[in-house]
């Protein structure tokens, strides 16, 4: 099987300062990765390289295009990148004002993603908008409201909604949960289990907090300093860590 | 169907000294289709360890640990994760709980996996749940609020529910009542009688005796305590 | 002999505005930054307008301004007598005689010819800015043809409206590539945009101008289930009798009492001439203003 994202020997630099270096990994459909670490780590700047919004200095990362199969994401020009990140990707951000129009309707947010890639139906748009804002949760009536009167879970469904509206493949998470109530958390965190199991995504997940990769990755990545210095099964990396810094995240984390 | 050859594990704990801790030498087993093998030993054997070595949960330090065709000790994750989805099931001794997930959706879950339509899912995770004593009012909750035999229960529906060619079973019987502890063990025979290579730990002799064909004891893998 | 180059602006600025001007002619709806420079009258008042029309009028010309329509408002009166001063042009009021056309927020009733140029006056020459405010990534958008918020747009208007709000400034795609904000005409005036004559856009505070070549595409946005509708007031001009051209609404009195008459001054004297007569009107030959 392809898998749909390779990633090979990603470096960034910021001067002589390393922001991730040597990352290589690959992705299949339906596999949730997730990359944890804690501030400094590079995981930010590791999914934003991958995702495209920075540009790596040095490494490929080809994604299995529809049309043209595996494509380096890094050396595509930026109208196909753009495209791509319209369409096949999506990226969740870890604050919903960064991810969404404030002063646009939920509706128009969910429906801009369609009306990029020409849907010109009024009618056909906003039932598609109703619909993917019921599943996330948020109610039909509040369709035509501005994001700026939601709550800041409702603000990350809205969020989700408007990425997946276009049925992408792959999602790139940065701390989706970040800064939500611990309530809202979990319900975020359920949705995004529920969606990724139903529309078979594969998602890239940065997150600090080892709880919400053991309940939503597959595979976890660890990163120090840049570097990723352990990588395996999600619950393997858990409950077996073999490096030290790994070790002492684990032990680290409090138990209720 | 099961093959382990020679596997060997030990732990670093990096933040305690470094300190070296080898657990298992030299372990070997093969299990065929339609048996089943208990392990045992003395607690703190290694019992439990090798059972997660074998299910990828524990990284093998060497040899070769064979599931069907598919080396878990050198398997890629991917590999891994197919694996356990569609070949491998495992019962661990404690419930994990998601908070909020219904039981009914918990034991449905490895058949929506493979592809079952949320229905019939549903349906046969109904019929699992009803044979073990999980009366109706409950399968909309989630577990989180269970005793730990209903808890274990609802562990035992999940694994049965997919018809793993190969299964571990941790302590199944524990913390079991005598009906519900015999129809746990119909539910192992019937798994036998379909083909699946069973390795279970059971800590009650009568259970161990009755549906098991061989037992082994993982003592004389440890390394430093004479056989 | 004036003080003043032909048409005020020297000759090398004329030079940089036709360059403008022509690569937006071969760029159709293409915004085309240009140097615009220092005119005497502030911002706002036209100045875009009035550099393009210096750019391309030649002593030949005969010039005409209207404002809203008109031809005897304030500031189409000071313009062409601007034109008058440092041009020497022949300037009228009859669009069939014009063969420049400068204009405020309004396409002539007339038909246009191949032989005349018109050109707009504009405010805010970027369509999408009212729902991105960056230049940086509103540039981007019309270099990728990224225009999905334009829908939004429009979508928003629906979903609070009931129907699609912009009366006036109704964007347009253009040869099937670039969309244009068309000027604030009103949205009654868009279906002129595909005409025989030259349109040139000229924006002076924000230092832009476009063009429409004859007879290129234009196309105004919508959805299919909300299509584009040019519409006007529900009535005849209350002078000439005209139904098909674009109203004024006056109010006449303390009551209240109001009365529609025809936009374009010229059009609407033209009818009367030809002895056309609305429910209000005077037959031309009586009329002393």
């Amino acid at each position: 099987m392809t898998p749909l994202l390779q990633v090979e020997h990603i470096a960034k630099f910021y001067g002589s300062r390393i922001g991730c270096t040597d990352v290589s990994f690959d992705l299949y459909p339906g596999e949730v990765m997730g990359i944890v670490g804690e501030s400094g780590s590079g995981k930010s700047t590791l999914l934003n390289c991958l995702a495209g919004h920075l540009t790596p200095d040095r490494g490929a990362v080809r994604f299995d295009t529809r049309a043209d199969g595996l494509r380096d994401t890094v050396t595509m020009s930026e109208p196909e990148r753009r495209m791509l990140s319209r369409t096949d990707w999506a990226f969740v951000h870890q604050h919903a004002r960064d991810g969404l129009r404030m002063n646009v309707s939920a509706g128009g947010n969910v429906g801009e993603r369609l009306m990029a890639v020409n849907a010109r139906h009024y009618g056909e748009i906003r039932a598609q908008a109703i619909d993917w804002l019921g599943r996330v949760e948020i109610n039909e009536d509040r369709i035509d409201d501005r994001p700026t009167a939601f709550s800041g879970g409702m603000q990350q469904r809205l969020q989700i909604a408007r990425n997946l509206v276009t049925g992408p493949r792959l999602v790139f998470m940065d701390e989706p949960t970040g800064g939500l109530d611990v309530s809202v958390q979990a319900r975020l965190l359920d949705l995004l289990r529920g969606l990724v199991r139903e529309m078979n995504l594969s998602a890239i997940i940065v997150t600090h907090d080892l709880a919400v990769v053991r309940l939503l990755a597959d595979r976890l990545m660890v990163m120090k300093d840049g570097h990723v210095i352990e990588t395996g099964l999600t619950d393997q990396v858990l409950d077996d860590p073999q490096h030290a810094y790994t070790q002492l995240l684990v032990s680290s984390v409090l138990q209720v | 169907m099961i093959r382990i050859e020679n596997v060997s594990k030990s732990f670093v704990l990096h933040n305690q000294g470094a300190a070296e801790i080898p657990v298992m030498q030299g372990a070997s087993l093969r299990v065929a289709a339609g048996e089943c093998v208990a392990l045992v030993g003395a607690s703190g054997a290694g019992k439990s360890t090798l059972m997660r070595m074998l299910y990828g949960n524990y990284l093998t330090a060497s040899g070769q640990m064979i599931v069907g065709d598919l080396d878990v000790a050198k398997a890629a994750p991917r590999e891994i994760i197919q694996l356990r989805r569609y070949t491998l099931g495992y019962v661990s001794q404690f419930l994990r709980v998601v908070p909020r997930v219904s039981t009914l959706d918990v034991v449905a879950e490895p058949l929506l996996m493979t592809g079952t339509s949320m229905d019939d899912a549903h349906a046969q995770a109904e019929i699992l749940l009803a044979r073990l004593n999980i009366p109706q009012r409950l399968w909309p909750l989630s577990p989180t609020t269970f005793s730990g035999g209903e808890q274990q229960r609802v562990n035992i529906a999940r694994g049965f529910a997919y018809p793993y060619p190969a299964l571990l079973l941790d302590e199944p019987t524990a913390s079991l009542d005598p009906t519900n502890r015999a129809t746990v063990l119909d539910m192992i025979a019937e798994a036998k009688a379909r083909g699946a290579a069973i390795i279970g730990i059971f800590h009650d002799a009568a259970a161990r005796d009755a549906i098991c064909d061989r037992q082994l004891d993982v003592t004389q893998f440890t390394p430093g305590l004479a056989a | 002999m004036n003080d003043y180059n032909f048409a005020y602006l020297d000759e090398q600025t004329k030079r940089m505005i036709r360059r403008a001007i022509l690569k937006g002619l071969a760029i159709p709806g293409y915004q085309v930054p240009f140097a615009s420079r220092e005119m005497p009258m502030p911002y706002g008042w036209g100045t875009g307008g009035v550099q393009v029309s210096a750019a391309v009028l030649t002593p030949d010309d005969t010039f005409k301004v209207i404002d809203q329509g008109a031809d005897d408002t304030t500031n189409a009166v000071s313009i062409r007598r601007f034109f008058q001063k440092t041009a020497g042009v022949e300037v009228t009021e009859a669009t069939a005689k014009a063969s420049v056309i400068q204009t405020r927020h309004r396409i002539p009733e007339q038909e246009l010819r191949h032989d005349q140029i018109l050109v707009y006056q504009v405010p805010i020459p970027e369509p999408l800015r009212f729902l991105e405010p960056s230049e940086v990534e509103t540039r981007k958008m019309h270099s990728l043809e990224e225009y999905g918020l334009m829908h939004v747009k429009l979508y928003e208007d629906i979903s609070q409206h009931g129907d699609i709000a912009t009366a006036y400034a109704y964007p347009v795609k253009v040869e099937g590539r670039y969309v244009m904000d068309p000027s604030p005409i009103p949205k009654f005036d868009n279906p002129k945009l595909e005409m025989a004559a030259i349109q040139l856009f000229g924006a002076g505070r924000e230092q832009r101008i476009y063009a429409i070549p004859p007879y290129t595409q234009v196309v105004s946005l919508d959805f299919d289930d909300y299509p584009f509708q040019p519409t006007k007031a529900d009535h005849a001009c209350d002078l000439c009798g005209a139904t098909d051209s674009y109203l004024d609404e006056l109010i006449v009195d303390d009551a209240g009492a109001r009365m529609f008459m025809c936009s374009d001054t010229d059009y609407c004297s033209n009818r009367r001439a030809a002895g056309h007569i609305g429910a209000q009107g005077i037959p031309a030959a009586e009329d002393v203003a």
